[in-house]
């Protein structure tokens, strides 16, 4: 078990820069999630911690070590790959003993650490076939099999349940949730399936552009988005955003003409914004539906089964509401909207990034 | 400092390890290039340069023979090959039982060199080979006739580009199966939801996307067809001089490696324009996809 | 349908034909008794078959010489080709380098230039370089000659080894070259194998350079050209060289015809 620091890290491929000032300080048996859209430079940081890349500055620390130019072999670390990467002319057996081999470990200690691995993961009775033989589930058992037998300081896992479908990465999941609790090693998990960061991580890192944008626990993230980006890319449907102006008399805030008293929270940034505008950022299970001041008409009903989802029409937005599943609303059907004040995340209306609360 | 050294050797692994090869094409291919032009130009006894090679060259009674012959044979069996192989491949791309087997056999040429294609054709074309046995036998003709003869160079000519034709389509072949190969099977079967027929979907989809792999097969047997030898050498001796037979000739009869080097050189420049022909007109698309 | 499908037939039939059937004539050929080779009329098809021509052909010593000389210049080639041409090709397979486009196209222009062009000025550098008429020089021309296509062969076999089973070893405490001797290796040999018996067919093969490189020392296409254009060898020892040559070529190209394909489609890219 080891800490994780990691010190402005950047990273360019060519004109492209991958990883922008990135610095994280992960503790000790923690899961971290590195959630982003495809292309935000979150595997290139996984791949940095790896040792599969050298940063052009900054540098990594494992467990109170500068390991920025030491070769992946020599981090003490596991990793699994998207592919899971099993050596397809080895064994299971020897794909799992592999590590160990390189460490040197003797042949009877090999046998012993790889059955007691083997066991944990369900994967005993597979040891003697090739991953060819092997359904997806079970290769991505091998695949985290092979990187824990080592008992590594830090496991790294770059989106190893993409490969698998729904049901059986609903599976995984709880699975691999299971497995660090027993086994305890720090986790840094690359994965851009927001649902897959929510449940896992102890924190989630949310990269955008090569950057950090937040880093915080799952409901923290949820209940209090950086900027609009994160509010957006966590939660389905994402969060409503609405136009606002700030009162210059009284700061309240006017929504489609309408006036929506000010969260108290935001007072004090809301001072020096009179008469200028913010963003209001809601979730669309805290939008009230029935009563309220805004007016619209619903477009869309989706019934989900546990919730049903509205698309509303208003004046000037196209607000997603999720109501109980006995609301009885059809296309067509006029509504009123409102939006409890303790719910409203308000935003800067250039920069999106959110306004400090008291 | 010591910060900056495994990057460096990282950054640096590549060209390590292409260096042996570029190092040995340098010696082996860049090295002889650069001599076969100073061969051909250069005065051995004073080291200046002089065009006495290239006018010997030229003013030898088998030189323009040499060219003219050399480009007819390419401008007759590229072609031909082309055609060839665009039916072999179509034909593989039915994917009609069996196909697997015709593929490899029409790829068994690949495997035969240039010599023994001319020697397996010379049993057919000789005097007393299998086409006058045959042609004798079903009464075609009264009694043999000589194809391979300097009184019909015609018939030569046919005998060695349909020689080359039956030695080098393979290799088109296998370029055109390979180009139909990438092209998704939806376009073919699109054209045909649409109602065009196997003529329409051949001209007006298949060809057109086959375009490049066409382009590459044409360049590649093109420059191919310059260094042509050894089939030419064993139908007709020298009664069909070729560029690259007078190169031997110069080089092993009259033992002189400034002609044939200027041989050579004519060789290398031909092939050159095309290459550069080749990367003109390639480039292009080859961006784009 | 079906007289689409016979027509299919039809064509493919002839096709194949058109391959075979000069391919058996000069078996034929070959072992036709050599009084039946040249009496006219010439029956269709040989009243009787004998290897008396291909053995004796096979039992003349420049024969036997040459043959073990082709053999040797072809294991050599292999080697050669085999080393120059693994560490490039990994390069080109696994890194994206700066000078990477002109490396490839470098390859691309030296395999347009022939052996023809090369040959002579090669020639007389080795006879300055005491290679002329060696084994050693004529392999280390025809590596030149078949390097920038192994190149690409060997770039493509370790392409189709994914770079992540590397990385994956080396998260496990491989060194890097531990990663490539461990995983990539024996991934890629079958690969590999396919790309030596590719420069062996080259190798063997091979006329021009071999033809003008070597006066005692002939390959078994360097004997043939010799014998039939300086002195004007009889037919039926021609067609037993004929055979000679292609018999091996064609059981090689059988054993690899799953690679066939693959091997000459990568060259022609």
């Amino acid at each position: 078990m080891a800490e994780i620091r990691l010190e402005s890290l950047h990273k360019r491929f060519g004109r492209v820069v991958a990883v922008r000032d990135v610095s994280l300080e992960i503790r000790e048996g923690e899961f971290v999630v590195l959630l982003g859209p495809s292309g935000c430079g979150k595997t290139t940081v996984l791949r940095l911690i790896a040792g599969l890349e050298t940063p052009d500055r900054g540098r990594v620390w494992i467990g109170g070590r500068d390991v920025t130019r030491l070769p992946p072999g020599r981090r003490d670390l596991g990793m699994v790959f998207q592919s899971y990467a099993l050596f397809p002319h080895m064994r299971v057996f020897d794909n799992v003993a592999f590590g160990l081999r390189m460490r040197g470990v003797g042949a009877a200690e090999q046998r012993r650490r790889v059955q007691e691995v083997a066991e944990l993961l369900q994967i005993a009775d597979l040891l003697d076939r090739y991953p060819a033989q092997l359904s997806g589930g079970q290769r991505q058992r091998v695949a985290v099999a092979r990187a824990l037998v080592v008992r590594p300081q830090v496991l790294l896992m770059d989106e190893p349940l993409s490969n698998l479908d729904a049901l059986l990465r609903l599976h995984m999941r709880a699975e691999l949730k299971r497995l660090h609790r027993e086994v305890g090693s720090t986790t840094v998990y690359v994965t851009h399936d927001q649902v897959e960061a929510m449940s896992l991580g102890d924190r989630v890192a949310v990269l955008r552009e090569g950057q950090v944008v937040q880093f915080d626990t799952p409901t923290q993230i949820y209940d209090h988005p950086a900027d609009r980006f994160v509010g957006s890319f966590l939660g389905n449907p994402p969060m409503n955003f609405f136009q606002a102006t700030v009162d210059p008399e009284d700061g309240s805030l006017r929504v489609e003409g309408v006036k929506f008293p000010a969260p108290a929270a935001y007072a004090e940034a809301l001072a020096e914004r009179r008469g200028g505008s913010v963003l209001v950022g809601i979730r669309p299970e805290h939008v009230s539906v029935g009563a309220g001041p805004l007016r619209g008409e619903v477009l869309v009903v989706e019934p989900l089964g546990a919730q049903k989802l509205l698309t509303v029409r208003t004046a000037h937005h196209v607000v997603k509401v999720a109501v109980g599943p006995d609301r009885a609303l059809r296309g067509g059907d006029p509504v009123a909207l409102g939006l409890p004040e303790a719910h409203l995340r308000l935003m800067d209306a250039h920069t999106e990034r959110a306004l400090p609360r008291r | 400092m010591d910060e900056h050294r495994p990057r460096v050797l990282a950054a640096a692994t590549p060209y390590l390890l292409v260096l042996p090869a570029a190092a040995y094409l340098a010696v082996f291919v860049v090295y002889p290039m650069a001599q076969a032009i100073r061969l051909g130009a250069a005065d051995p006894h004073t080291g200046g340069w002089t065009l006495e090679h290239v006018r010997r060259m030229a003013s030898d009674l088998y030189f323009w023979p040499a060219v003219r012959y050399t480009l007819w044979i390419t401008a007759l069996a590229v072609p031909l090959q082309v055609v060839l192989a665009l039916s072999m491949a179509l034909l593989v791309n039915t994917r009609f039982p069996g196909h697997t087997v015709f593929l490899y056999v029409c790829a068994i040429p690949l495997a035969v060199s240039d010599l023994a294609a001319g020697l397996i054709w010379l049993s057919l074309f000789t005097e007393r080979g299998y086409l006058n046995a045959a042609l004798v036998q079903w009464g075609v003709l009264r009694s043999p006739f000589n194809f391979l003869s300097h009184e019909h160079p015609a018939w030569l000519v046919g005998a060695i580009v349909t020689t080359e034709v039956w030695r080098a389509t393979a290799i088109v072949m296998v370029v055109l199966v390979a180009g139909l190969q990438l092209l998704p099977r939806d376009y073919a079967e699109t054209a045909a939801v649409f109602g065009a027929s196997w003529w329409q979907t051949l001209r007006h989809v298949l060809l057109p996307l086959l375009r490049p792999s066409l382009q590459t097969a044409l360049i590649i047997r093109t420059v191919l067809a310059f260094q042509l030898f050894a089939t030419v050498v064993t139908l007709s001796g020298r009664l069909v001089p070729v560029l690259a037979g007078e190169t031997y000739f110069w080089y092993t009869l009259y033992r002189n490696p400034h002609v044939a080097s200027a041989y050579a050189t004519l060789v290398l420049l031909l092939s050159a324009l095309f290459v550069w022909g080749y990367l003109r007109t390639l480039r292009p698309e080859g961006e784009g996809t | 349908m079906t007289l689409r499908k016979l027509g299919l037939y039809a064509a493919a039939l002839l096709l194949s034909a058109w391959v075979l059937v000069p391919i058996l004539l000069i078996a034929l050929a070959a072992t036709t008794p050599r009084e039946d080779l040249y009496r006219w009329p010439r029956p269709l098809w040989p009243e009787r078959l004998s290897l008396e021509v291909l053995s004796s052909f096979a039992r003349q010593e420049a024969v036997l010489r040459a043959l073990g000389n082709s053999l040797a210049v072809a294991g050599l080639t292999i080697v050669l080709a085999t080393l120059v041409s693994a560490p490039a090709g990994y390069a080109l397979s696994r890194y994206r380098f700066r000078g990477r486009e002109a490396v490839q196209l470098g390859i691309l222009a030296t395999k347009m230039f022939p052996a023809t062009a090369l040959a002579v000025p090669l020639a007389v550098a080795f006879i300055r370089w005491g290679l002329y008429d060696t084994l050693f020089g004529v392999a280390l021309v025809h590596t030149a000659l078949s390097l920038p296509f192994v190149i690409l062969i060997v770039a493509s076999v370790f392409r189709g080894v994914p770079a992540e089973l590397e990385e994956a070893a080396m998260s496990l405490g491989a060194s890097r070259v531990g990663a490539f001797l461990r995983v990539t290796l024996p991934m890629a040999l079958p690969g590999l194998a396919a790309a030596a018996i590719f420069t062996f067919i080259l190798s063997w093969n091979e006329v021009f350079a071999a033809t003008l490189l070597t006066v005692n020392h002939r390959t078994l296409p360097a004997l043939l050209v010799h014998s039939v254009v300086a002195e004007g060898a009889p037919l039926h020892y021609r067609y037993a060289g004929g055979l000679f040559l292609v018999l091996p070529a064609l059981v090689i190209i059988f054993v690899i015809r799953r690679y066939l394909l693959t091997l000459w489609g990568v060259t022609v890219r």
